[in-house]
């Protein structure tokens, strides 16, 4: 057990400017980053603002950048800094900052909107689904999503792009695509969306590059990239580039 | 609204800009890493490098890579009449005698292509040539940006035919391994150092090959129901374990195959003899 | 004076969690105009925390379970304090419940033929709890977030607007209940992001906002936990039930101090690990109670046996009952056997392989490697007891969820009382936020329906007097009012933490009478001070603003617990008195009913010290006689009074 001085940054400010702010805080023993700002808040700066909740990585609400890194504040031992290390922690920088480490989110919430919703299958009434483990593995990976937005915060697309926000989804909501793509049950097709279609035509996958920084911050180790973007990205090739898969489509419905 | 949840205005001006502009917390920095994140696009792009010159040089050479009984999986198959005749080899002469250049640029575009449109590569090149991204959360140079939705990098959708062809290539480059099996008389049960690098090549080729994404999508990722194709899903799960280790396979192999086509060509220019086994 | 925005809608939700969004489902399914309002972002609910699973008689894996014996169940685990209704209504309805999830996309794991798996759990006769991995909570609230944007969503379809029937305020703090007379005419409350005011105006508001468990020191609960329904209903003249039951979950990690109270799942001892001292001595063989005796293990040979031949053995005393499992913990910690950190250890290192461990409690393995550093494949693991559930809550109407005494008010979920009697089996309170969260939402949407001839008005009066003790910790600081001369200006952080560290120490897990007395003499202290509590800067996304504002519902709601917790003279579920070991059959017809002293919702009243919270006891409703059948008259002996028994 011991406890030491580290030094900080922390941004502070609004929407009409601000900076990074010097802090020198005590540290002890198996503290995480989002301790060190609450006893920054309790001792030094009673109104610095924070977003938090479960402090046990299953919220998803304490999402900031550490080091330049999009990290949750609450999985983020000190123990990975060295103890003469400048931490610096800042709001996320994809987001409209509203205070100190704060931002407006909105634009995922926007964004879940325009997803459109799980269709029920026809017939099938509440206790009667049947669906197989190995069919709904798929998309239990990416339920396990708790929203932290970091994806959405890293991901350059509409980080180092403003203007791309409008057309392009954010891998979290490409991934909320696939998920009911992938859906054993989704009787989307069934009512006219084609989900393949429309990840492309409405959600922007073709703005993805799949440079995969969504999957190296996920905190939950989600596969973003590869099990739910990539295989996104072939099943809109099936619809819209493979005149052998559109070839035999044709076939089959005749 | 707090953290609004109506849809923010649809301004035909729509603002434009990275981390640094408009509404984003103000801090001048383009990124805030204290990290080396440089040093994977750096490390990438300078391997990436290195392969395209040598292989450029040797691709453009016509010459020493046919070493009996190995043939360079830079000249394989061999299809214009002026290929070095290669005993059982695999010179097809689809293309005629107005064909003057090497005759590796053309079965090239093969193995090139599938390389350039795989998913690993895109991400290994737009990081390490292109910086869009350079790393995770460090700002990229460009004003403006539309990934893969135009002309040319649509075009990265096509990236399924190449795995056909290069299943095609795999599948001589197994030939040309099992050609490697006989002595420089070309009498069979026979190896040397040079069929056990060209096993080493072609065993990689064929992991690189089959754990694409592409593949991953044809044997059973397409499918809604797993339950109702047990092989099918067997060979995604099987598929799927080896697309977890694309990238590592990736390097092995573009390294494999380079080595496999230093080796000819070390042999064949006569640097050294190739050691035979029996 | 302020001027505050306002809008009006039918049915106002406070809270959006399982029970919130449930509510709001329903409501507005029902045709009622919804606003659901919550602290946090949408989907950040403390439900998400949820691990086990949801409780609900589906019969899947093992065909002999109906409702009945979930009811038994149920009331066997609270002690038959339970508001039977309640327990009915939620064996009865649960399956409904959670198929109906099914509908909405959610993926449970599933059996061999396709069907909703189901767990084991403490307290259940057979496997009853559907869940997803060790992760129910979040499938649980992000099916019911999901199910209200496709709400929108159709909303968007037929009227171009995705919120005109259904709209979440998120991070929003509701501050008070408004009322015409004595009827709910709405909420006054305020956005944490800018600090403005606002009021809904509507004829329904339910209340889900959960429990209080922020009050204590060691919590595995959010910050959100502060009671602020308990002392919304409160305030607006509703009592509370029971509010003495605090469940204290046995295992919570005990280190590092970022983590303390965050949950060691139950499993890690029912798959095997052990509990041990300082001197490495599996202690829980000494506490095994007279009662249970004949059903626990003598020997760790016996325990050990049972892992693998159940019929034969008897299980081992680490898996006692929670309540007696944290008292053992506590006791050995006192006695000064505790591991280094204050805790004991649990440990599975030694008992399984380290792919068996990494197989069967993946969560464990990395909450305690990535926020402890604890290889737990490796070493034992630090736990102690924590504060987790309260089963006190609003008191409310079986079948409607209706407030008592408040027309216009519901409740739902963990805020509202009843549904556990003394103690919550795991599993059951993800099924009652569903099971009463639409039972508040179709009720709630109902009296909204019949109100909408006559909505009643709100009170500009109310309103100001809401905005002005809202605006009193800004005033506080200044110093140029004259009502702070009583002393300094008070940091509410300071205060925040002592109040913690009072009802862990003196209301906690072992309760006696002249502590709980401290106790109240301390809450009083804090009660004057907390009247002080000052903040800087200003009203935009301002932390400890919002903790100041937060200190009036904790103080509200210890003082329920203290206050209760020192009437009840017997040891029953989440209650354990020192000084009154035992359960005492003539306490199980008695409800402790908490209400607002008179005269005492003055804001900054001149005489913090004096309690604020009036005490009643009251009858319970006999259980209706069919549901009785369903028990043995052995067992009905152990709980029921003589007189009860024979009507």
């Amino acid at each position: 057990m011991s406890s030491y001085e580290a030094r900080f940054k922390v941004w502070r400010g609004d929407v009409q400017g601000g900076g990074l702010e010097d802090f020198e805080v005590e540290v002890n023993d198996g503290e995480v980053v989002l301790d060190i700002i609450h006893r920054l808040q309790a001792t030094q700066a009673p109104d610095l603002a924070v977003r938090w909740n479960c402090k046990a990585g299953k919220c998803g609400s304490c999402s900031a950048e550490i080091n330049g890194r999009p990290r949750l504040l609450c999985m983020t031992r000190m123990s990975v800094f060295d103890r003469d290390e400048t931490i610096t922690v800042t709001p996320l920088r994809t987001f409209p900052v509203i205070r100190d480490l704060v931002t407006d989110v909105g634009f995922n919430y926007t964004k879940a909107r325009q997803v459109p919703a799980f269709v029920p299958p026809e017939g099938v009434g509440p206790g009667e689904y049947r669906m197989m483990q190995e069919d709904v593995d798929r998309s239990q990976e990416f339920r396990k999503c708790i929203e932290c937005f970091l994806c959405q915060d890293v991901c350059h697309v509409v980080r180092d792009h403003e203007e791309n926000k409008q057309a392009f989804a954010g891998p979290r909501f490409l991934m909320r695509v696939a998920e009911l793509d992938m859906h054993p049950l989704d009787a989307a097709e069934e009512t006219g969306l084609d989900r393949k279609r429309t990840a492309q035509d409405e959600h922007g996958l073709g703005y993805c590059n799949i440079t995969k920084c969504c999957t190296e911050v996920c905190p939950e180790g989600i596969k973003i990239t590869d099990n739910a973007l990539i295989p996104m990205k072939e099943r809109a090739v099936d619809r819209k580039y493979d005149p052998l898969v559109w070839l035999g489509s044709k076939i089959r419905r005749r | 609204m707090a953290t609004g949840t109506e849809p923010p205005a649809t301004a035909s001006d729509r603002p434009r800009g990275g981390v640094r502009t408009g509404t984003r917390a103000a801090i001048a920095a383009p990124h805030l890493r204290t990290d080396r994140w440089w040093l994977a696009p750096a490390a990438t792009a300078a391997g990436l490098l290195a392969f395209v010159v040598y292989s450029t040089w040797r691709a453009f050479a016509n010459a020493d890579y046919y070493a009996a009984p190995y043939v360079s999986p830079f000249y394989s198959p061999c299809l214009a009449e002026n290929c070095v005749p290669m005993k059982a080899g695999p010179n097809w002469e689809l293309f005629g005698s107005w064909w003057g250049i090497s005759p590796a640029i053309i079965i090239l575009i093969f193995p090139l292509g599938f390389r350039l449109t795989c998913y690993y590569y895109r991400k290994a090149y737009y990081r390490g040539f292109w910086a869009s991204p350079p790393a995770c959360a460090v700002a990229e140079p460009h004003a403006s940006y539309t990934g893969e939705t135009r002309f040319p990098l649509i075009l990265q959708n096509i990236h399924r035919y190449f795995f056909y062809a290069a299943l095609l290539v795999a599948c001589i480059l197994t030939y040309d391994t099992v050609l490697a099996f006989r002595d420089e008389e070309y009498n069979w049960g026979h190896m040397g150092l040079g069929t056990l690098v060209f096993l080493v090549n072609i065993a990689l080729i064929w992991l690189y090959t089959i754990s694409c994404h592409s593949c991953r999508h044809i044997v059973g990722g397409k499918l809604k129901h797993f339950s109702r194709h047990p092989v099918r899903y067997r060979m995604w799960q099987w598929v799927g374990r080896l697309n977890a280790r694309h990238m590592q396979l990736a390097w092995a192999s573009l390294l494999s195959v380079a080595l496999a086509d230093l080796y000819v060509y070390l042999v064949a220019s006569g640097v050294f003899d190739d050691p035979r086994f029996f | 004076m302020s001027v505050v925005d306002r809008q009006e809608w039918d049915v106002v939700v406070v809270g959006a969690g399982g029970a919130g969004l449930r509510a709001a489902i329903e409501a507005r399914e029902r045709g009622a105009r919804t606003a659901v309002i919550c602290k946090s972002l949408f989907g950040k609910a403390h439900t998400v925390m949820a691990e086990g699973g949801i409780a609900a008689a589906m019969g899947n894996v093992n065909a002999g379970d109906n409702w009945q014996v979930h009811f038994r169940d149920t009331m066997r685990g609270g002690k038959f304090l339970n508001q039977w209704r309640m327990a009915e209504l939620h064996a009865q309805e649960a399956p409904q419940r959670v198929w109906e999830l099914e509908t909405w996309g959610a993926l449970f794991d599933r059996t061999k033929d396709g069907r909703i798996s189901q767990r084991n759990f403490g307290g259940h006769e057979y496997p009853r709890l559907a869940h997803v991995g060790d992760r129910t909570g979040l499938e649980l609230i992000r099916t019911l977030q999901q199910k209200i944007v496709s709400l929108q969503q159709e909303d968007h379809r037929e009227t171009g607007d995705y919120e005109s029937r259904l709209k979440v305020f998120q991070e929003c703090t509701v501050t008070r209940v408004l009322k015409d007379g004595e009827k709910v005419s709405g909420v006054f409350g305020y956005e944490r992001e800018t600090g403005r005011f606002f009021v809904l105006e509507a004829p329904a508001v339910v209340i889900a906002t959960g429990g209080i468990g922020k009050s204590f020191k060691v919590t595995s609960n959010s910050w959100e936990y502060t009671g602020d329904g308990h002392a919304l209903a409160l305030l607006a003249g509703a009592p509370l039930l029971n509010m003495e039951f605090v469940q204290f979950h046995p295992t919570g990690m005990v280190w590092p101090p970022s983590v303390k109270g965050i949950l060691v799942t139950e499993s890690v001892r029912g798959d095997g690990g052990v509990l041990r001292n300082s001197e490495g001595k599996r202690f829980m063989f000494d506490y095994v109670p007279d009662v249970f005796k004949e059903k626990y293990a003598e020997s760790e040979e016996e325990g050990d046996r049972w892992y693998d031949d159940p019929d034969h053995n008897r299980r081992p005393p680490e898996l006692l009952p929670r309540d007696e499992v944290a008292r053992a913990i506590n006791a050995e910690v006192q006695a000064g056997r505790g591991s280094p950190h204050g805790g004991v250890f649990l440990d599975v290192s030694t008992r399984m392989p380290a792919e068996v461990i990494k197989r069967r409690l993946p969560s464990m393995y990395h909450q305690f490697k990535e926020l402890a550093d604890v290889d737990i494949t490796a070493e034992a693991m630090e736990v102690g007891p924590t504060c987790h559930y309260v089963m006190g809550g609003i008191a409310v109407d079986s079948d409607s969820a209706a407030a008592r005494g408040v027309p216009g008010l519901f409740a739902a979920g963990e805020v509202a009382g009843g549904m556990h009697g003394s103690n919550r089996l795991g599993g059951n309170s993800l099924s009652d936020l569903l099971v009463f969260g639409r039972r508040a939402g179709w009720h709630a949407a109902e009296y909204a329906g019949a109100a909408r001839g006559e909505r009643p008005r709100v009170d500009d009066v109310q309103v100001d007097t809401a905005a002005a003790e809202a605006l009193r910790p800004f005033s506080t600081e200044s110093g140029e009012n004259g009502e702070d001369a009583e002393g300094p200006p008070e940091n509410p952080y300071t205060l925040h933490q002592e109040l913690q560290q009072t009802m862990n120490d003196l209301v906690g897990i072992i309760r006696r009478e002249h502590e709980m007395r401290r106790a109240l003499d301390k809450l009083a202290e804090l009660r004057a001070r907390a009247a002080r509590a000052g903040v800087e800067g200003h009203r935009q996304f301002n932390p400890g603003w919002h903790l100041a504002l937060d200190l009036r519902n904790m103080l509200l709601v210890s003082e329920c617990v203290a206050r209760a917790a020192l009437e009840r003279t017997e040891s029953r579920g989440g209650h354990t008195r020192e000084d009154h070991a035992g359960m005492d059959r003539a306490w199980r017809n008695v409800n402790l009913l908490c209400a607002l002293a008179d005269g005492a919702d003055a804001p900054a009243d001149g005489d913090a010290a004096r309690g604020r919270i009036a005490l009643t006891r009251e009858t319970t409703e006999p259980i209706r006689p069919d549901l009785l059948a369903l028990f043995d008259k052995e067992e009905l002996v152990k709980y029921l009074a003589e007189g009860e028994l024979y009507e």
